[in-house]
């Protein structure tokens, strides 16, 4: 039979801008569309002419709906990547920061900031980042020496250590004053809205990480194959997952820190992408960062549209959509 | 020359031994098998041949040079290793995985070119593997799986080959594939064969030489004829063995009895 290999290089190109068309046109839509509906026209208009028109439209524009959907975007690409490369490292397709705990972690960490009074940058986001460390040492140092470091225990201890995050959020916020519960807690739910323009800079952190990521697909690849079989392969297996978890951490703490506890977007995406292009990560990998920004741009936007007192917190939109796709694998993986 | 040889090497999990005093030196191009009793320590001695492990005490040279002054790279283009079980939670087709064997020779940041695709492909020729290109890997029968990850170890165009039970669960035919396109990549490509095997009369009808392993030590190494005989087998594994001569060029064939055991023996 004649064998045709496809290259990979046209097909990258090809889904990476593919998918940055869908995130531009995700991003411009969470521009254009507020309380008042959506108005394309008049946002572009502005976006292309800064300074003139309507001061009031420009105003909301650049200082409420830009940081707003920016935040969105490098949120959902954050956690989409970060699920990623946890299922990746762990080998489980069911595996995600807000599952394992990780984000929990970094939830205690952002909120024993807050209370101690530390700066919004860098002060929480190395609180956060702690937080996060700590829970990911719970959930690891256990399972070292053991052969599987892939096994369902992994995803088990997770979730225990997700609980017991939960509690001691729970209590903490029991403890705090009466004037910072409501705050914490609609923080808690995944609130985008808190970011002001000045804040925007601090989420370029997040790129580096994507940076090593990225670069780190293939050998991504070959850890699916077993850590073993990696290493025969010339890859420092040790090397690279330390590396992959201290990304990935450090930038899901950052995006907790801004936006509060999103769930399942590190689920709901790999795993779409997954069925469309395979298990390779070198095209995974950008098409998560892509996919993840504009599914969280898109939850936002129904969040924000959906007519309730207020608006609705972008979390309850993703865990709605995701946690029956989390029963939904589990039942079929059981099959 | 050596291509891979171990001197005095004795290795530890813990306060467990599961290898002492182990000494071995494999020549280019042969074809050596490993055999002994479950938990005697093949397994090992396979990863500390490949470099997956260190051991306590010794030292492995490969190609006369000591393998630790090895990169993972430059390790990963002389050897290459079929392990007994790859998980496939997350399966790729089986291009993809022969691929993979170019790893050890692109950099981090470039893509498979056409003379990397072009050795995919003679790798999934020479298993037979190349109509199943597209198939995912989990979608394959246990032989054709097989096959197609000695196209990926293949691909890695290593001087030395290593495999852990590469015939385990396969049925009689597979079995034989499997063992001829060894013995095939040993004559056209001078490949050192090394493999761990529980199946006797394969490593007879195949192997150069013979490691039989015993309780964590070298019992006997050397031919067929020499390791398998019934007052050494016996001994070892614990259990009656016939050994007789086959009927294809009088190499040595292993009958077991069924009741004559070690724990049959106790509790009789």
């Amino acid at each position: 039979m004649f064998l045709r290999m496809q290259p990979l290089l046209p097909r990258l190109l090809l889904l990476t801008g593919g998918l940055a068309v869908l995130f531009a046109a995700c991003f411009l839509a969470g521009l254009a569309t507020g309380s008042s509906g959506c108005n394309l026209a008049e946002t572009w208009g502005l976006l292309r002419h800064p300074g003139q028109g309507d001061t009031t439209a420009a105003t909301i524009l650049f200082e409420i709906r830009l940081p707003r959907v920016t935040l969105a975007a490098v949120a959902g690409s954050t956690l989409a990547a970060g699920g990623l490369v946890f299922q990746a490292l762990l080998r489980n397709p069911l595996a995600e920061p807000y599952i394992l705990g990780i984000s929990g972690g970094s939830a205690i960490g952002a909120i024993l900031g807050m209370l101690a009074g530390l700066s919004s940058f860098p002060g929480v986001p190395l609180a956060a980042f702690a937080g996060s460390m700590l829970t990911l040492g719970l959930i690891l140092i256990p399972m070292t020496g053991r052969v599987a470091l892939a096994s369902d225990s992994l995803l088990l201890g997770g979730v225990m250590v997700n609980a017991f995050c939960g509690a001691v959020i729970m209590l903490l916020i029991s403890l705090s004053r009466s004037s910072q519960v409501q705050h914490i807690l609609f923080w808690l739910m995944g609130d985008l809205s808190r970011l002001t323009p000045a804040g925007l800079p601090v989420l370029a952190v997040v790129l580096p990480c994507f940076l090593v990521i990225f670069l780190l697909a293939r050998p991504m690849n070959l850890l699916l194959l077993g850590q073993e079989t990696a290493t025969s392969l010339g890859v420092n297996a040790r090397a690279v997952t330390l590396v992959l978890l201290l990304a990935t951490s450090f930038m899901v703490s950052l995006v907790v820190c801004q936006c509060g506890l999103i769930g399942f977007v590190g689920l709901v995406v790999p795993h779409v992408l997954r069925l469309l292009v395979g298990p390779d990560h070198r095209l995974l990998v950008p098409a998560s960062l892509l996919g993840g920004g504009a599914f969280l741009i898109l939850c936002d936007l129904l969040a924000r549209t959906i007519p309730v007192d207020g608006d609705l917190p972008v979390g309850i939109v993703t865990a709605l959509i995701g946690a029956p796709l989390f029963l939904f694998l589990l039942w079929r993986s059981g099959k | 020359m050596n291509a891979l040889a171990v001197t005095n090497l004795t290795c530890q999990y813990g306060k467990k031994t599961v290898l002492t005093d182990v000494s071995l030196a494999v020549t280019t191009g042969e074809f050596l098998v490993i055999i002994g009793p479950n938990g005697s320590g093949k397994t090992t001695l396979l990863k500390i041949l490949a470099g997956l492990i260190s051991p306590s005490i010794g030292t492995v040279t490969l190609f006369d040079r000591p393998l630790a002054s090895y990169s993972r790279r430059q390790l990963a283009r002389v050897l290459a290793i079929v392990p007994q079980q790859m998980p496939m939670d997350f399966p790729f087709t089986v291009e993809e995985t022969v691929l993979m064997g170019r790893s050890p020779v692109l950099g981090l940041t470039s893509f498979e070119g056409p003379a990397d695709i072009a050795t995919a492909r003679e790798a999934m020729a020479f298993t037979e593997v190349a109509h199943l290109a597209r198939r995912r890997l989990d979608q394959l029968s246990g032989g054709e799986r097989q096959r197609a990850v000695i196209a990926r170890a293949i691909c890695q165009q290593p001087r030395i080959i290593l495999l852990d039970e590469p015939t385990a669960s396969l049925d009689p035919a597979h079995q034989i594939r499997i063992m001829d396109l060894m013995e095939k990549l040993r004559r056209e490509y001078g490949v050192t064969v090394i493999m761990v095997s529980h199946d006797l009369n394969l490593a007879a009808l195949y192997g150069d030489r013979l490691l039989l392993l015993g309780d964590n030590r070298v019992e006997m190494a050397g031919p067929p004829a020499e390791v398998l005989t019934y007052e050494l087998l016996e001994r070892v594994y614990g259990c009656v063995l016939l050994v007789d001569k086959s009927p294809l060029g009088g190499v040595p064939r292993v009958t077991p009895v069924p009741g004559r055991h070690i724990g049959a023996r106790l509790s009789a």
